[in-house]
């Protein structure tokens, strides 16, 4: 997948990535100051925790396919594998609030599970990451429906739905808090820790920048590249869990959602084919994004217009970071 | 080169032109006045058997296609790609079972959601050789018209759910459609709506004409009594985005008073909206799926289950086996009854017991294998 | 049985494995044992082989398409999303008076070629990710389309469904037409300069670009004809549905099955080998495995998973010998 970046000259600076981040904050900004007046309760401590809690489950899932994109892949099996914990979901706990706490045990093994063979694929099989991911997309909603037998057999206990509903009130200062927020809190460190503070996010950046200086130079390329699969996976089934506990039991909640964090992290500059990229950008591009749905669907435009904004916002983003990097390098 | 230009302004130009003469019309007063008849027909047939059951229509003389039996029939299916066609498709499969004697083969293949595909589909049938009686439930309503006509001339076809374009097969099975399921609704919302209230539409897309007929028969409803709709948005029937609109609603008008849906499977999590906000539950309109039921009566809820029933998967069986034993059925369309779910007879089909996705009105209680083939428990 | 006449062509291609032909032999395999197996003889007759090839005419003409951005080390996501606006401007065009076919079928060539152009300027221009760009263009086509259009629009007259319908002799037009454009294709990229610097720039851009070649202009051009290859997919799908509808392209799923089966083909995924009888070879195994899931009546969800794993199976049989990084 050498593309168009080919050639280009890779920026490591850090002042560069400083930049772009602000681009995608302040495009929110914007765009959330148009909800506001449109509709001025989202300023209120509940709309702005409550926007928060629905732009969780999409922020949660750039969080992981950074890791992939990063590393030089891609992750399209995310979406197919939050329908499958949803489903799964009902499957195992079957309105029962006892098995829920070993549900979500067996689900995160399944992530890991398709974490490992998306990498194991890639790497030992060596088949490029789209079509590794997309097969296994194919399959997942395939083992999803077969596995229920075309739609969910069970309802979804009251705590299991706890991390994606449940609102704590009455909280000094801002009044209400949503559970939903904290796990967004948490894995946003986790994965700004895990990226950009670790030994191994080190590694992930060099076999993304550069594969075989990285292998020259010691580093554990195929390792390092599952791991990075295995950590998407991962925020996939959480992202799954999240929608499943907002929203409750249904077969479709994860069709798009691939492509929708794919488009986060690149709207908050994560480089396509690996290299650069910052958990903060990635958090930042998918309020943007999410701020971009909430203010079409309050301006009340035709639903498909929505697709016609999200394009161009997404071509604009990638060719300003592009026209950037030219000029730079 | 100026020639394609011109040709090209030209088109450009009709582009222009053409919009008004070709919008579809899925608000047409004659066919819901139809609708309208075919509500207060009582329906003749097998009692309690509905899926057996027709709402006027005469007999089709089918003499020409007795055959000795058993038979093959063979099935082009749209696809199994939501759970309403799920159930469905489990209900076929239980009635062909209970027909062994008279069936020897059934043969299905699934379209996947592909016009182009169903269509080759149709075509492998026939000229399959195998088949001596086709079903079909067309994927797209004019898409599937050539090859189903191409189908009528090589054996007997009998079509449900959507319809196609001609009047060539046998019979065409199915219930009384959008226009009964807005009127149906539309009339529980005006008898229980207090005065001044306001009421949110909740539509799945646009464009869907099974769909966009219960929109409109319901907005001219809703018109007629001065009630006021403050808003009908598109919630794709994704319940994440359902739950976020009708919370926006809430904040921006501080109360809405009665939902009405043109599907019911994302009900619920309308429903926990309200729940989630603080606010008295909405009078709603629904469907027959048991995730709704169930909070229906375990919430006391002000509610009303139109349906689409998914019984009407059992009758082109049915009519498949009577057209080749020469038997008469109805048609060339045959219109199945189309009931609702009351207060009163929610108890009837409540059952928790049943997977969340269910279709209450299965017409399946009584068949072999129910309910686990349905995914449910004893 | 069309396929077989020309399969001798597949050694000109880059790869040195015959891999059109061992898919052949699969396909031919698997849709002989299924008929066999299932006892549906009149499946191996000529009736049934055609229904075959017209299963291959939809995916073909789009997948011929997306071979020529492939090979020039691009991909293009937005062919789902203009093949749907290329039915529709069609039909609605149309609106069933044969006079109008011709400006019609122009109308859909020019606004292809013109998406063709916008794709590869985005991405040769502005230096955007194809992934990126062409999702972004298909996304922008299908929101105007879906806010402008929302059921089947206007309908295409008799004499254009021949099109889809029309046969010589027991053979349909369309797959002729779609054996005719694989040839042209397989010339294009064979014995023209066009073709060589294509292999070129989808091989070693750097290189290519340092040898003289306006690589800019190489994958603009292939984007014009994927872009033309999914308008004409378009008129196909008018022509056999009688109409045209927002969603024909995308419930057809023809972005990732088209990107599927050229890389099935053989085609590399970062550019500069394979060719398009591959990618024919990889349509006709796609059509046999649905005609095959038929026979044996694979219900629809354990299909998928098998799809699934087919995907990743055959590109894994000779992606495996490949021995640079893969991501």
């Amino acid at each position: 997948m050498s593309v168009a970046a080919a050639g280009e000259p890779k920026w490591n600076g850090g002042m560069s990535l400083f930049r772009k981040i602000n681009i995608a904050v302040i495009v929110f900004v914007i765009l959330y100051a148009g909800i506001a007046i449109l509709q001025p309760n989202y300023l209120e401590p509940a709309g702005i925790t409550n926007f928060l809690r629905r732009a969780t489950p999409l922020a949660v899932l750039a969080c992981g396919q950074i890791f992939v994109l990063v590393a030089g892949g891609f992750d399209l099996s995310m979406g197919a594998l939050v329908t499958l914990t949803v489903i799964g979901g009902s499957m195992l706990t079957d309105n029962d609030p006892g098995n829920t706490a070993w549900a979500i045990l067996v689900l995160y093994a399944i992530g890991l599970g398709v974490g490992l063979v998306n990498g194991l694929v890639v790497t030992v099989l060596r088949v490029p990451s789209i079509i590794a991911t997309l097969g296994m997309l194919l399959s997942l909603n395939g083992v999803a429906m077969m596995w229920s037998g075309g739609s969910p057999r069970g309802y979804l206990p009251d705590n299991f739905r706890f991390f994606g509903r449940f609102t704590f009130r009455d909280v000094p200062l801002v009044g209400s808090f949503p559970v939903a927020v904290v796990v967004l809190v948490v894995v946003a460190l986790a994965a700004w820790w895990g990226l950009q503070k670790t030994v191994f996010g080190k590694r992930v950046f060099a076999i993304g920048d550069n594969p075989r200086a990285a292998a020259l130079s010691g580093v554990r390329v195929e390792a390092t590249r599952i791991a990075a699969f295995v950590i998407s996976a991962l925020a996939a089934v959480t992202g799954g869990i999240l929608l499943g506990g907002f929203g409750g039991v249904s077969v479709d909640v994860g069709s798009g959602l691939e492509l929708q964090a794919i488009a986060a992290c690149v709207i908050g500059g994560v480089q396509l084919m690996g290299g650069r990229g910052s958990v903060i950008g990635a958090v930042a591009g998918a309020l943007t994004l999410f701020a971009l749905f909430t203010l079409l669907n309050l301006l009340g435009l035709p639903q498909p217009l929505k697709d016609t904004a999200q394009g161009v916002i997404l071509i604009s983003a990638v060719a300003s970071g592009a026209w950037r990097r030219r000029r730079a390098g | 080169m100026r020639r394609l230009l011109l040709g090209v302004v030209a088109a450009a130009a009709t582009l222009a032109f053409a919009g008004v003469a070709s919008a579809q019309n899925f608000d047409d007063p004659k066919e819901f006045d139809a609708a309208k008849q075919l509500l207060e027909m009582k329906p003749e047939g097998p009692a309690g058997k509905p899926w057996e059951q027709h709402l006027g229509g005469k007999e089709v003389d089918t003499a020409k296609y007795k055959k000795p039996g058993p038979y093959h029939i063979c099935f082009s299916n749209a696809g199994v790609n939501n759970p309403w066609r799920v159930v469905g498709w489990t209900d076929m499969q239980a009635q062909v079972d209970m027909l062994k004697g008279d069936i020897a083969s059934f043969t299905h293949a699934d379209a996947e959601g592909k016009d182009d595909k169903q269509i080759s589909d149709i075509n492998a049938f026939v000229s399959s050789g195998k088949c001596d009686i086709l079903i079909v439930s067309p994927n797209t309503t004019a898409a599937l018209t050539p090859a189903v006509e191409a189908a009528c001339k090589a054996l007997p076809v009998v079509v449900f759910d959507r319809g196609v374009l001609t009047e060539c097969p046998v019979t065409f099975v199915n219930p009384i459609g959008g226009y009964g399921w807005g009127i149906q609704t539309a009339n529980f919302i005006a008898e229980k709506l207090p005065k001044g209230g306001k009421v949110l539409a909740l539509r799945i897309l646009p464009g869907v004409d099974v769909l966009e007929t219960r929109w409109s028969a319901a907005n001219r409803i809703f018109k007629e009594k001065g009630i006021e709709v403050v808003g009908a948005e598109f919630t794709d029937g994704d319940n994440a985005k359902t739950k976020a609109i009708v919370e926006d609603y809430i904040n921006r008008f501080g109360k809405i008073d009665a939902i009405w849906m043109d599907a019911g499977a994302t009900a619920v999590a309308a429903i926990e909206a309200f729940e989630d906000a603080g606010q008295p539950y909405p009078i709603i309109t629904g469907e027959d799926q048991e995730d709704f039921l169930v909070k229906w009566k375990k919430e006391g809820l002000t509610a009303f289950g139109p349906t689409y029933p998914t019984y009407q998967w059992r009758s082109p069986v049915i009519a498949a086996v009577k057209i080749l034993k020469g038997e008469p059925v109805i048609g060339p369309t045959w219109k199945l009854p189309q009931p609702v779910i009351t207060q009163e007879t929610l108890d009837k089909y409540v059952d928790e017991k049943m997977p969340p996705l269910h279709y209450a009105m299965c017409g399946c209680e009584d068949m072999p294998g129910y309910p686990e083939k349905w995914g449910g428990k004893k | 049985m069309t396929l077989a006449d020309t399969l001798p062509a597949s050694r000109r291609t880059r790869r040195s494995l015959p891999v059109p032909l061992l898919l052949f032999l699969a396909s031919a395999v698997l849709y002989v044992g299924a008929a066999l197996y299932t006892g549906q003889l009149n499946q191996l007759g000529a009736s049934g082989l055609v229904g075959l090839a017209q299963r291959m005419v939809g995916l073909g003409i789009v997948a011929l398409g997306q071979t020529f951005v492939i090979l020039a080390g691009s991909i293009d996501l937005s062919v789902a999303n203009l093949i749907s606006v290329s039915a529709v401007l069609a039909s609605f065009v149309m609106q069933g008076d044969p006079a109008m076919i011709a400006p019609a079928v122009l109308l859909v060539l020019v606004v292809s070629a013109a998406v063709g152009f916008v794709n590869g300027g985005v991405v040769a221009k502005l230096g955007v990710n194809p992934l990126i760009a062409t999702l972004g263009v298909g996304l922008i086509l299908q929101g105007l389309l879906s806010a402008s259009f929302n059921n089947f629009a206007g309908s295409v007259p008799e004499a254009f469904q021949g099109l889809a319908y029309g046969t010589i002799g027991i053979i349909p037009w369309s797959v002729l037409a779609l054996l005719a454009l694989a040839i042209i294709g397989a010339l294009l990229l064979r014995s023209t300069r066009f073709g060589a610097h294509l292999y070129a720039t989808g091989g070693n851009m750097d290189g290519a670009r340092l040898a003289g070649i306006r690589t800019d202009r190489i994958t603009i051009l292939a984007h014009v004809i994927c872009s033309l290859m999914a308008g004409l997919t378009g008129l196909y799908l008018a022509s056999r549905l009688r109409s045209g509808a927002p969603w024909v392209g995308r419930d057809g799923v023809y972005d990732l099955e088209s990107i599927a089966v050229v890389v099935i083909g053989g085609t590399l995924l970062s550019g500069g080998r394979g060719g398009v009888w591959g990618t024919l070879a990889g349509v006709l195994l796609f059509a046999t495995l649905d005609a095959v899931f038929n026979m044996l009546g694979v219900p629809a969800f354990p299909k998928q998973v098998m799809r699934g794993a087919i995907v990743i199976l055959a590109v894994a049989a000779y992606a495996i010998r490949n021995k640079g990084p893969v991501a």
